[in-house]
């Protein structure tokens, strides 16, 4: 239907939705249908999209969200009015908070009766308007193509975030003529506001030329921008290490040897002394969130900051900067590398030469494979990284015992934690060779920060996890949008018992589809992160932390979905591997130790550096202690 | 503090749910918001005056922009812009009033002096009509409150606010402008505070 260029076609408003759809490269969207978005799914059969019927709306929302998380390109969800859009809320909220691009289709009641309460009517773009990027409300069919090609513009461009279509019923069923050229939206305006003034990056690269201790903030913009190799080169060039932000991990290969790791609440301790110590913090791409930045009043006291954003109400909004650049974070690194070489010839030559451009070519969603890759760079580079710095060796020597205190480096003692299952899951799959094609979908809660610790992650977009919003429920349905978004990869579901309770329902979607997705779900009998603060913080009083749940494996089988228990950590790896290798869903229900506790902690309120270190003694390692 | 923004947005449904929204999230209460047609087609003018810290201002200006529905935002000083509010007033003026029925023509001096007008005239009350700075409307409500006339009604349409033109440096000078520079790039827009690092506020307090 897009084709038809040179005649415009009369068709239906559902019609047009489609091939606009079509048009904009959509080949699936997730929805469950209802009775105001009944014309949309009636011409569904004549267009090429593949729709995924969720079990919950919700779900939809999560599976667009992993879709683009995954694969980098807009994730399209819909559902009905009323109910069927308000169970889209919590999925536009996690997308929001974490800049995900998505298009979520929603119906409404005709046009003639909206306001009056009618059936399922619920004023979604007024529910929406603090969650979406932005939102529309379509009353007529002729409306429908140019909003929906606004509405991709608008999810893709600047900092991406989700947008709400709702489409009233006989904005649907009225016929208007398409043209999907004429439909296109006025070329994006930059932001006025979006100008690194070349005084400012004069004045970084002065800040940069003084600094003794610098240090990268690697933030979830580095993957979204496609900064990872400009990221690398910069940090290389000038040996600058670099801490992640929970949703940057994977942007840095954790094997860099400039790469830290992530910081915040449960980052190393090395890493958060690291940033209180630095002289100068490169912020890129992130947003100094609370769970980063612990009590604002003592962090990075001694630093000057430089902020490279895009969005400019995120400047000064949490911690205030000494330079902002405001732009696109590729953009604005590769105006600042020539400058770098021309200012600082005394230093190493950098690995990778900044006067050659980097191939911006590649396909989006493709981004892993131009990541780096140690494995791929002689000998004599690898010897010419830097990795002796004063200001290295002393965040080296910060690192003193913790690492052997370090669950994973402590020997088997019977029991098994869930660093274990997270930590064999990234070996099983080294052993493989899958690591670089496989993308862990987290839930969130304790397992989630473990993940975040002890999955090493290598390429950009291989942790699909919900940060901003924090939103439990997200791993299951994410994972299948993450799945079909990248079918030739391995997906691995991590949920804890609570989490995948929420969602557990598209268990039933992941077969109707023939998903080949593994799912590990780590049961410790408790809404982990729940009792951990109850046990740190409220005195051990589990008030509604513990949880029952149902064995996870018979509720699989319930599903004709293999499965197997796992107790003992010499199981984990076959187990794994037996999922992995099934090329059929599997789920595997790890029964962990119940009472772990995510080390290192920084306490809500705490500064930075005032976390709780992993214990030298835990009475869960007697069996350590005693070899 | 008090800051005055110009705001030319989409003339669309929903587009003032989606400004007033914005101060609602930052917890900012709206002094004032005066919407209406502007020179350009499809485009309203907003001038929304609100009490926020002096280090907000970049934030709220930002997070306007952020608006799809935003063309242009603007933030406005006192010195470096005309700011002016219309006001109606009705006050009680019949017979039982301190003066009796010559309180109407002390009223008519009042408004004489605050260059308001009659607009309505009722055996018990007079109806005023001022254009001015907020300050001179508050001046001629406290002349009428403190001269024992009560106020029956008050109506302020909120500030509407628009830069000056180009002027020399001694007219800026004369008008309070710390960037009294004669350069007509900082005039007509200051390129200098898109940038917020450099944002200078020049805004002052209303008398």
């Amino acid at each position: 239907m897009s084709n038809q260029t040179n005649t415009n076609p009369t068709l239906t408003g559902a019609e047009i939705l489609w091939a606009t759809l079509v048009g904009e490269g959509v080949e699936t969207v997730f929805g469950y249908p209802g009775g105001a978005i009944l014309p949309i799914y009636d011409a569904l059969p004549k267009f090429p999209v593949h729709h995924i019927l969720v079990r919950h709306e919700q779900g939809a929302a999560h599976m667009a969200d992993g879709f683009a998380r995954a694969s980098g390109k807009v994730g399209v969800c819909m559902a009905t009015s009323g109910p069927g859009a308000t169970n889209l809320v919590t999925g536009i909220a996690t997308a929001m908070l974490d800049s995900i691009p998505m298009i979520a289709i929603t119906a409404q009641v005709s046009s003639k009766v909206l306001g009056s309460d009618a059936f399922q009517e619920v004023d979604i773009t007024g529910i929406t308007l603090p969650i979406t990027k932005h939102n529309f409300l379509v009353t007529r069919a002729e409306d429908i193509a140019p909003t929906v090609r606004l509405a991709f513009q608008i999810a893709l461009s600047g900092r991406p975030g989700p947008v709400l279509v709702d489409i009233t019923k006989d904005a649907q069923q009225a016929s208007a003529p398409f043209n999907f050229e004429a439909a296109a939206p006025p070329a994006f305006r930059p932001h006025p506001m979006l100008r690194a003034e070349s005084s400012s990056i004069q004045q970084a690269i002065e800040l940069l030329r003084q600094s003794k201790k610098p240090l990268i903030l690697a933030g979830h913009g580095v993957i979204q921008s496609g900064a990872e190799r400009e990221v690398i080169a910069f940090a290389e060039h000038n040996q600058i290490p670099i801490a992640s932000t929970l949703l940057g991990l994977g942007a840095i290969p954790t094997q860099h040897p400039l790469s830290l790791g992530m910081m915040g609440m449960h980052g190393e301790s090395w890493v958060n002394h690291a940033i209180q110590q630095a002289d100068l913090l490169l912020a890129f791409g992130m947003r100094f969130d609370d769970r980063v930045t612990g009590n604002l009043a003592s962090y990075a006291q001694n630093a000057k900051k430089i902020h490279i954003e895009i969005d400019p109400s995120e400047i000064n909004k949490n911690v205030k900067v000494d330079v902002a650049l405001i732009g696109d974070l590729k953009e604005v690194l590769t105006l600042l590398l020539p400058s770098l070489q021309e200012k600082a010839s005394e230093r190493l030559q950098p690995l990778v030469p900044v006067s050659q451009p980097f191939d911006s070519s590649s396909q989006p969603g493709n981004l892993s494979s131009q990541s780096f890759d140690l494995s791929s760079r002689s000998e004599a580079e690898r010897s010419a990284l830097p990795t002796s710095t004063p200001w290295l060796r002393e965040i080296s020597a910060m690192k003193g015992d913790a690492t052997v205190h370090d669950i994973i480096n402590l020997p088997d003692n019977g029991h098994l934690y869930a660093a274990h299952v997270i930590h064999d899951i990234w070996r099983e799959a080294v052993a493989a060779g899958r690591e670089k094609e496989t993308i862990i979908v987290t839930d969130v809660g304790q397992h989630q920060m473990w993940e975040a610790q002890y999955y090493k992650h290598d390429v950009s977009r291989s942790l699909v996890t919900s940060g901003g919003l924090g939103t439990m429920g997200f791993a299951l349905p994410a994972a299948i949008g993450a799945q079909v978004a990248c079918p030739d990869k391995d997906v691995w579901v991590i949920a804890g018992d609570g989490g995948f309770q929420m969602t557990a329902a598209e268990l039933s979607t992941i077969v109707q589809e023939k998903l080949p997705i593994n799912i590990a779900v780590i049961n410790n009998g408790y809404l982990g992160m729940v009792r951990q603060w109850q046990e740190n913080l409220y005195d051990k009083n589990y008030s509604a932390s513990p949880i029952l749940s149902p064995n996870f494996v018979k509720l699989a089988d319930a599903h004709d979905i293999n499965g197997a228990h796992v107790n003992l950590r010499s199981e984990v790896t076959p187990t794994v591997t037996r999922a992995r290798t099934s090329r059929q869903p599997f789920l595997i229900e790890f029964h962990v130790e119940k009472e772990d506790f995510v080390y290192p902690m920084i306490p809500p309120g705490a500064g930075l550096h005032e976390m709780i270190r992993r214990p030298t003694k835990d009475p869960l390692l007697e069996t350590a202690e005693d070899e | 503090m008090l800051h005055t923004f110009v705001a030319l947005v989409q003339d669309k449904p929903g587009v003032l749910t989606r400004v007033a929204s914005l101060f609602r999230r930052l917890s900012i209460n709206i002094v004032s918001l005066t919407v209406g047609e502007s020179e350009r087609a499809d485009t309203s003018r907003m001038t929304i005056v609100c009490e926020a810290p002096e280090h907000s201002a970049h934030r709220i200006r930002a997070s306007l922009y952020k608006l799809e529905i935003t063309v242009d935002v603007d933030e406005v000083g006192r010195s470096e812009a005309v700011i002016r509010e219309l006001c109606l007033i009705k006050v009680s003026a019949g017979p039982q009033e301190p003066n009796g029925l010559s309180s109407r023509s002390q009223i008519f001096e009042l408004a004489n002096v605050f260059r308001a007008r009659v607009v309505d005239l009722a055996p018990e009350s007079i109806m005023l009509e001022m254009t001015g700075s907020s300050s001179k409307i508050e001046g001629l409500i406290q002349v009428l409150r403190e001269s024992n006339y009560t106020i029956l009604e008050v109506s302020r349409t909120g500030r509407m606010a628009m830069r000056r033109g180009h002027h020399t440096s001694r007219v800026l000078k004369a008008l309070g402008n710390p960037n009294a520079t004669p350069t007509p790039s900082n005039l007509a827009k200051p390129t200098t505070d898109l940038i917020p690092n450099e944002f200078e506020d020049v805004h002052e307090e209303e008398e």
